[in-house]
């Protein structure tokens, strides 16, 4: 018996829809927090900020999936697409609200989309996760096959994309926003590490 | 320019704070079910301009030397020392020397200016504010005829401002305007709001209030105030000179290199509120667009 196999094993009978409900529980109350002043007195921006720095925080527990499985054993792979879809749905209401309750403006929208470097990076990375999400399902994986590993290796790509969309909005040099970018080109760094061919013992 | 700026409204239309935050929280009350949006201020030129709250005014600020956060200012401000308090004037004056705060208070007249307040990063507010021009405390020192600008500074005092351990900017905090917009009648060095003492996080006890341009040219808590004959250092443009320029008119056509100042946001408004249109120089174009006659906006932003 291995030290993870407890924890595999609770994993095992956890439910992936107990963590969607646990996941999504700070977008209720996010919005409450918006409107009795929890969130300042510029609630928008500050709804926007939390939105995608959840998103950037669960891409990046995505990515620690594999590296936990191969590294150390722990198996949460049930859960890797739970955590995908989850990154999906922030992203989303980010825009939403970047959309609808920051901009507001038909035109102005466009205009910042071709126009803010860090805009473009961002609605980038939100097109390349509509096709991930439309297959983040048992039917599609088995429709596609080896095809769906493939394409989902853009989940890299995202991640990417989704820190330095963070760099570049930043005013001046903050720590934050290179600590994520630091996780996230650590996480994509592990994946090149070699595997070791089995030695016959 | 030898005109008054007369002030279209009166202490009548001020409405008074306890009644106008008796109003938001019942607005607040329906926003809160979801229904509306406060809408904020004017949406264009003359019309009647709607203050933003108290609480907005001083809970909602820039002021780096206690923070960078919005809040920052609000819970750190308290720790300056405002009296006693004196304005060094120098330069090209006839009558230098440490001004007291009382002294120049004695001599000036305060009248209530509601103006638009617009910062670069595209939000804005209402302000009630209570102060004299700043052509009268020149005058009162005597400005010396090749004078061209004006500088300002703010106070820097480490161990009463807890923002200055970082070296966000080059402090202490400066600022600078040519002659002729530090004596437009607009230009005042402000010493309250809403009637009361400007409190500590807004400038206190003087500060300047250009209306037509960006809120960061509207240095607080001056400590010196130089005339001189060349163009003055300004501090956001030593840190940053694309983004932040010595101008700084507030200008819908000319965006800050990384968003749009075509719209901006008015504060308070909560979760549901709207951006409105920036207006040329904040709405006071018939005031001010005759200074900048035959300069190219872009070029000198």
């Amino acid at each position: 018996m291995s030290p993870v196999d407890p924890i595999n094993g609770t994993a095992r009978r956890v439910p992936t829809w107990a963590v969607y409900i646990l996941c999504l529980l700070p977008v209720p109350w996010l919005l409450y927090q918006g409107q009795t002043g929890g969130l300042g007195r510029e609630p928008i921006k500050a709804l926007e900020h939390a939105l995608g720095e959840i998103a950037l925080q669960l891409l990046i527990i995505g990515l620690c999936i594999t590296p936990l499985r191969r590294f150390l054993g722990v198996n949460f792979m049930k859960f890797r697409r739970t955590f995908g879809m989850l990154a999906f749905i922030y992203v989303f209401l980010h825009l939403l609200v970047w959309l609808f309750l920051d901009v507001g403006i038909v035109s102005q929208i466009w205009t910042d989309i071709v126009k803010r470097p860090y805009i473009t990076v961002g609605m980038v990375a939100f097109a390349l996760m509509l096709p991930l999400a439309a297959t983040s399902n048992n039917w599609s994986v088995r429709r596609l096959g080896p095809t769906w590993r493939t394409l989902h290796r853009l989940t890299y790509v995202v991640a990417f994309l989704g820190g330095l969309h963070f760099l570049l909005l930043t005013r001046g040099i903050q720590l934050e926003p290179i600590l994520y970018m630091g996780a996230i080109l650590g996480l994509l760094a592990l994946r090149r590490v070699p595997k070791r061919s089995r030695v016959a013992a | 320019m030898a005109y008054r700026w007369k002030n279209t409204l009166t202490e009548n239309d001020v409405t008074p704070e306890g009644v106008y935050m008796n109003r938001r929280q019942l607005m607040a009350g329906v926003a809160g079910l979801g229904l509306v949006g406060m809408t904020g201020a004017a949406q264009a030129q003359g019309d009647v301009l709607e203050p933003s709250a108290w609480d907005d005014i001083t809970g909602y600020n820039n002021f780096y030397e206690f923070g960078t956060g919005k809040e920052d200012p609000a819970r750190n401000a308290h720790m300056l020392t405002t009296e006693p308090w004196s304005v060094q004037i120098d330069g090209m004056v006839d009558r230098p020397g440490a001004y007291a705060f009382e002294d120049i208070m004695a001599q000036m007249s305060i009248e209530e200016r509601i103006y638009r307040f617009r910062c670069v990063e595209a939000w804005s507010m209402v302000i009630p504010w209570n102060g004299f021009e700043l052509r009268d405390l020149l005058e009162m020192a005597g400005v010396q005829s090749g004078g061209k600008y004006v500088a300002f500074e703010t106070l820097l005092r480490p161990e009463e401002m807890p923002g200055v351990s970082s070296p966000v900017l080059d402090w202490p905090y400066v600022e600078g305007l040519r002659m002729d917009e530090a004596v437009h009648p607009l230009t005042i060095m402000a010493t309250g709001i809403y009637g009361k003492d400007i409190p500590n996080q807004n400038g206190a006890p003087l500060r300047l209030v250009v209306p037509w341009k960006y809120g960061f040219k509207s240095i607080k808590s001056i400590v010196r105030i130089t005339v001189m004959d060349e163009q003055p250092l300004t501090s956001w443009n030593k840190s940053n000179p694309r983004e932040y320029g010595f101008y700084s008119n507030v200008n819908p056509n000319v965006d800050h290199r990384r968003w749009s100042q075509a719209t901006e946001r008015v504060v308070g408004g909560g979760l549901f509120s709207k951006r409105q249109p920036t207006l040329m120089f904040n709405g006071y174009e018939d005031e001010v667009a005759g200074l900048y006659e035959g300069m190219d906006l872009v070029k000198f932003n």
